[in-house]
């Protein structure tokens, strides 16, 4: 089964490569941009065929590696 | 006092800081990433500086979860003592030996200079040869050393003295040259029991009149005498 794991900045965390790339974008003439927060992507292909299992699966990879519960949040997605 | 350094792939201070340690009469002995036990004897285990897994994913993430932290968490459980220099204080966060984290640098920009801290307590294994309210001029080098952790941790630390350095300028003010944006100035923290220690400066590059100062001796003369 194919998912997605995304991993994003808290609220609040103060987030200088967003803001470059914010500051990037204004400068290249893009209108409208308000704000800009990086994250990461990770898609992940897993054997198992069970949804539940392959949550399960993402959500422990999620917290114990992929993301730093201290100043990131995670969204697990199989896309199936 | 014998002390083991790790080295991950990527580590590249592990040798200047081995010599730092022999300098102040340690017994030091190193370690490999892959191993699942400290040498016997370990009283001591420094992560050193570097970039270990090419600091992938999030500076330190993965290191933290080799085998050898396994047992180096146990050492620390058992209160044995850890001391993480730059990367290593970044492997010590993500391994949960001690809070928080250290982020991007405010200013984007990868800072190698030398620079003042402030010793905050002298009290402690790593900076009994330091008087307390020091001014010392070591080295800085890295491009994630903004300290960051929530209020309710910052309180923790602060409450209990905790911080072990703060950036500050040639008169001591800790206002005026933070170099990356960390939380109070904070270059370096210590665990609940004093026995883990991580900071982003390095010392081990000034303990020779010949490189720039000798001002980092006095970390490794206090853990030459400890245990």
């Amino acid at each position: 089964m194919k998912a997605r794991v995304t991993v994003t900045l808290k609220n609040g965390v103060l987030d200088p490569q967003g803001k470059a790339i914010e500051g990037a974008l204004k400068s290249f003439g893009i209108e409208g941009v308000a704000s800009v927060r990086q994250g990461k992507v990770f898609d992940i292909e897993v054997e198992t065929q069970d949804k539940s299992r392959a949550e399960a699966l993402l959500k422990e990879a999620a917290e114990k590696l992929l993301a730093n519960m201290v100043v990131e949040n995670y969204k697990v997605e199989v896309v199936g | 006092m014998h002390a083991a350094v790790i080295t991950f792939p990527g580590t590249n201070r592990e040798g200047d800081v081995a010599r730092a340690l022999k300098q102040a009469g340690a017994k030091v002995t190193h370690a490999w990433h892959a191993d699942y036990e400290l040498p016997k004897g370990t009283d001591l285990v420094v992560l050193p500086g570097g970039f270990a897994y090419g600091d992938y994913m999030r500076t330190g993430a993965i290191a933290a979860r080799a085998h050898i932290m396994d047992a180096v968490r146990a050492h620390a459980a058992k209160g044995g003592y850890v001391l993480g220099i730059c990367n290593g204080f970044q492997v010590a966060c993500e391994a949960g030996l001690l809070p928080g984290i250290l982020m991007r640098n405010a200013g984007l920009k990868f800072v190698c200079r030398m620079q003042h801290l402030r010793v905050e307590r002298n009290d402690t294994a790593f900076t009994n040869a330091y008087t307390a309210g020091d001014i010392i001029k070591v080295c800085i080098a890295h491009g994630e050393g903004n300290y960051i952790c929530d209020d309710e941790t910052l309180k923790r630390l602060e409450g209990e003295a905790r911080v072990g350095f703060r950036y500050c300028d040639a008169a001591g003010d800790i206002t005026k040259e933070n170099p990356n944006g960390s939380l109070n100035a904070i270059a370096g923290i210590y665990s609940e029991n004093l026995r883990v220690l991580g900071m982003m400066p390095h010392p081990e590059n000034l303990i020779e009149t010949l490189v720039g100062g000798t001002d980092g001796k006095g970390l490794f003369a206090s853990l030459g005498k400890a245990a």
